[in-house]
Formats: C-alpha cells, structure tokens, sequence
C-alpha cells in the first residue's frame, strides 16, 4: 500500500513542480491520441452513417469487418502499420517510422472501426420514419444525412469517448511503430512500461495516476455533455 | 436512389481521407528528410540501465545527427540490421555478430565496452550453487529441478544462457524452467517473485538491486564474461533503402572515442559504487 501512497504523492509533485519530462510525455499523449480520435471520427462517423442508414449489396459483410475492427488487438493494427512503413516497406520513402505520426496512423486504425461501428449501432436505432419523413419534406440526401447525425449525436459521442479511451490506454501499437523513444515518441503508456523495465515505481505508478486523471477528466466532460441535453453550444450544433 | 450511387460517394469519400490524410503527413515529414537521423537498435540491458540516455544527449550536441535508440533483444536488433530497418547496432552476442559481419550485413565490429553476467537466486540458496561455476551451478538447478527463470526472448542474454546450457549437455525443460519472454528487467521481477534462479547482465541487476532480494551466487566464471559490440550497417546491401552510414559511423566513432568512453567508465559509478560497464577503449 506504501508504495501507491508514494505515487500518488510523486505524481502530484511531478505535475505541480512542471518535470519536463513528464509534462512533455504528457503533451505528445494528448497530441498523439487527439489527433488520431479527430482523424477517427472524421473517418468513422461518416462511415458508420452512410452503412448505418442505406441498403446495398455487401452491407452485412461491411458490418461484419467494421465490427470486427471494433475489436482489433492493438499489436495486430501495429503489426499491420509497421508492414507499410518499415523502410523497406511500401510507405518506406516517407521515413514515417518512429515518429509521432505513425502512431496517429496507428491509433486511427484501432479508434476508427471503434467510432464507426458505435455510430452504424446508434444510427440504425433512429425510427426509421424519420428519414421517411425528412424527405416527404423535400430534404436532399445531404440534409437527411445531417438530420439524422443530429439525431444519433450523442450516441457518436459516446463512439468518441469509446475510441479515445481505447487508444490513450493502449500500449502495443504505439511501442511498436513508435518504438518508445524518449522525448520523441514515448507517450505516457509506453513510459509506464519502462519505468516498470527500469524498477522505477513511483514514477510508473505517478505516470499511472496521470493518465487514470486524463482518461477521467476527458470521459467526465464528454458524460455531462452526454447527459445535459441542454448545454446551449451543443444543442446548436 | 440507386444502389451504385451511394457506393461511388462511399469510396469517394474514402479515397478523399486517406489521401489527405497521407499527403498532410508526407508534407509535415517533408522538413526532416535530410539524412540526419541514425536508427540503433540495441538492448535492453543497454536501454534499460539508463547508459544510452547519458551517451545520446552528448553524441548529439556533438553532432548534427539525431539518435532514434530502439530498445529491443540482441536477435531482433541483428534482425533489423539484416533488413536494413537499423543503420548501427549495439549488441551482445559474439557468434551472432561474427555470422553477421561474415555474411556482409555489417561492415565491422568494434568493441565498446563489457561487465559479466552473473547467476542469482533466492537468499537461502536452496540448491546450493553459490561458488560453484556456472554449468556446475545450472547441473544443479536442473537436478533439483529448482525453479529457473529464462529470457526466452532471443536475446544477447538468452544465447549465452542457452550456449552454457548446451555445455551442461542437458536440455531445460519442465516445470521449473519458466521462459519469460520478456526483457531482463522484467525477468529479474519474474524470478524475485517467484524466488528462482535466474541469469543477469550485471548493469540490469545493480540498476534494480532495490527492487529485488535476489542475492549474485555466481560469478566471475569466464563463460560469464559480456562483451558489447557495435556494428554499423553496410548500405551496399540495402542499395534501395536509404541508410544513414556516415551517421552510423560517426556513432562508432564517438563509442569507441574518448569522450563516449569516458561517459561508459563513469556511468553508474556514484549511484551504485561501482560502473555498470567497463569501456574496452580506454582503461
């Protein structure tokens, strides 16, 4: 018990005494992980409504893989990212290996299927009468779309919230494309990781503090907009 | 509404985000493209004891190249070397690095520093190998069948435990003989837990002595002896990679100088009285 107490006093220092290192771990996080859930939803939402609200051939077996990405092992979307961007590798010229925005490739693979599979769910739950309904109004195709992302907006930020948390905690993608070098690609997972390898405890479990508050702090905003239907910047959105 | 019209703006749309999405990071890499950025692949026990993080900072301001350490086992980091994923490898394992050179992946090896790698075990020692030598220390453990923790990872570390196995002429196996998989850090925790036996590189094993009740109860056997060596990769057989060989020989060239030397015989020195490695450069 001693040494979680000590932790959680280290991290408190550590983020009150502004330790460079742990505050740029923590910027290259948020970075990392913020742009990829933005690349995600871009991605994500668009597909999980177009799949979600129209028939087509295929549509079962494109559900079928979306739902399968929703569970696809971190390591596995790694794996796949370093095939492409290995120097040998197909993306080799681009000299993406190690770098911050392989690991934003990476985590957009993993958040991705995430985002677009909880918005396919939420969007097809919307009773099917109000598209009916939004085009005997005259809407084109685009304003239907709008309409209904409106509708099913909250449960897209529940998709949101679900990828986030899926890659800021994840740790075996971005070791691997981004190969945990300090100061450049050690986000605070992977740190964890190797203050543990290095018998540094209260600085892992400091570290493990922080990244617990983010998630936190991050999930906390996002539920009580989720939950105040009324919050006016949102309802205007 | 045709079915086909919704396909065509689905893969519109797709196209158009990765496409955007490629070209913002081609673009926001486009900065970094002059050869100024050298791939080491080393070891952990290297990576971990914290040694890398006294020599890089110094190399770099040194020069103008950017280091990119990636900490993994001796095996993998020659197999890196081997598909030209590294420029310069820093590793522990003399036969892999002699086939190495031989088969021209390398263009040479030159000897950087060593320690040893030493036996340790649970305080009451059990099994009773405390001074023996290390195959008489690893007979016994397999007669007792006491518990014994590998790397199994195909690491500098591993090989050597593997090579003086090979020379007790018993093969490990059952029970008592876990493989961890894992780094030597890791593995030190496996077997302090589990209070087993295990074999570790010197450097790793003093930077986590606090953390541990594992006492050293054989050393100083000369099939313990750690030579680290550094490789850089030879560009002529990675024609259509782009290999950094001149930043590769200028961290060949700062290990093995005075200066990166010197930070190896001081490293580790006021922390835990005495260095975690011995520089092979100077005395």
């Amino acid at each position: 018990m001693e040494i979680i107490w000590q932790g959680i006093k280290q991290a408190i220092i550590l983020i009150f005494t502004g330790n460079r290192e742990v505050y740029e771990i923590l910027f290259l996080t948020l970075k990392v992980s913020g742009s990829a859930v933005f690349f995600s939803m871009l991605l994500g939402i668009p597909v999980g409504v177009l799949v979600g609200l129209n028939k087509f051939p295929l549509k079962k077996f494109i559900i079928a893989v979306i739902n399968t990405g929703m569970g696809l092992p971190p390591v596995a979307a790694g794996l796949i990212v370093i095939l492409f961007i290995w120097r040998s590798g197909m993306l080799g010229f681009l000299k993406l290996m190690y770098t911050p925005p392989a690991m934003v490739i990476a985590q957009v693979l993993i958040a991705s299927p995430i985002i677009a599979g909880i918005t396919l769910a939420a969007v097809q739950q919307i009773d099917p009468k109000l598209k009916q309904q939004v085009l005997s109004l005259g809407a084109n195709r685009f304003q239907v779309y709008w309409i209904l992302i409106r509708e099913a907006r909250l449960p897209a930020l529940a998709a949101v919230m679900a990828g986030f948390g899926g890659i800021i905690s994840e740790v075996g993608a971005v070791i691997m494309v981004g190969g945990n070098i300090k100061g450049e690609t050690r986000v605070l997972t992977t740190a964890i990781v190797q203050m543990v390898r290095m018998g540094n405890f209260d600085m892992a479990i400091a570290l493990v503090v922080i990244l617990l508050a983010i998630t936190f702090g991050v999930n906390f905003l996002l539920t009580l907009i989720q939950q105040k239907e009324g919050i006016g910047w949102i309802r205007r959105f | 509404m045709s079915k086909f019209r919704f396909l065509k703006i689905f893969l519109f749309f797709m196209l158009s985000v990765i496409i955007i999405t490629t070209s913002v990071f081609a673009f926001s890499c486009k900065k970094k493209v002059k050869n100024t950025e050298i791939i080491l692949a080393t070891t952990t026990s290297t990576y971990d004891s914290g040694l890398l993080d006294e020599l890089i900072p110094v190399f770099e301001e040194e020069t103008t190249y950017k280091v990119k350490p990636i900490a993994v086992g001796t095996g993998e980091a020659i197999a890196m070397g081997e598909r030209g994923e590294a420029d310069v490898i820093l590793v522990h394992s003399r036969e892999e690095e002699d086939r190495f050179v031989e088969e021209g992946y390398g263009t040479e090896r030159r000897d950087v520093m060593h320690n040893d790698f030493v036996i340790i075990g649970p305080e009451d020692d059990h099994s009773d190998i405390s001074g023996l030598t290390a195959v008489e220390a690893y007979i016994t453990i397999s007669a007792n069948e006491a518990s014994f923790v590998s790397r199994g990872d195909d690491s500098g570390t591993n090989k050597k435990e593997i090579e003086i196995w090979e020379e007790t002429g018993t093969t490990p196996q059952g029970d008592w003989y876990i493989e961890s998989g894992q780094g030597m850090g890791e593995t030190l925790r496996i077997a302090d837990e589990k209070q087993a036996y295990t074999m570790t590189d010197r450097g790793t094993y003093l930077a986590q002595q606090n953390n541990l009740s594992l006492v050293v109860l054989v050393e100083g056997d000369e099939i313990l002896f750690n030579p680290y060596r550094v490789i850089p990769v030879n560009p002529e057989k990675h024609k259509d990679i782009n290999i950094n060989y001149e930043g590769a020989q200028a961290f060949v060239e700062f290990i093995t100088g005075e200066k990166g030397q010197a930070i190896i015989k001081e490293f580790g020195v006021a922390e835990y009285g005495q260095p975690l490695f011995y520089p092979d450069v100077i005395k």
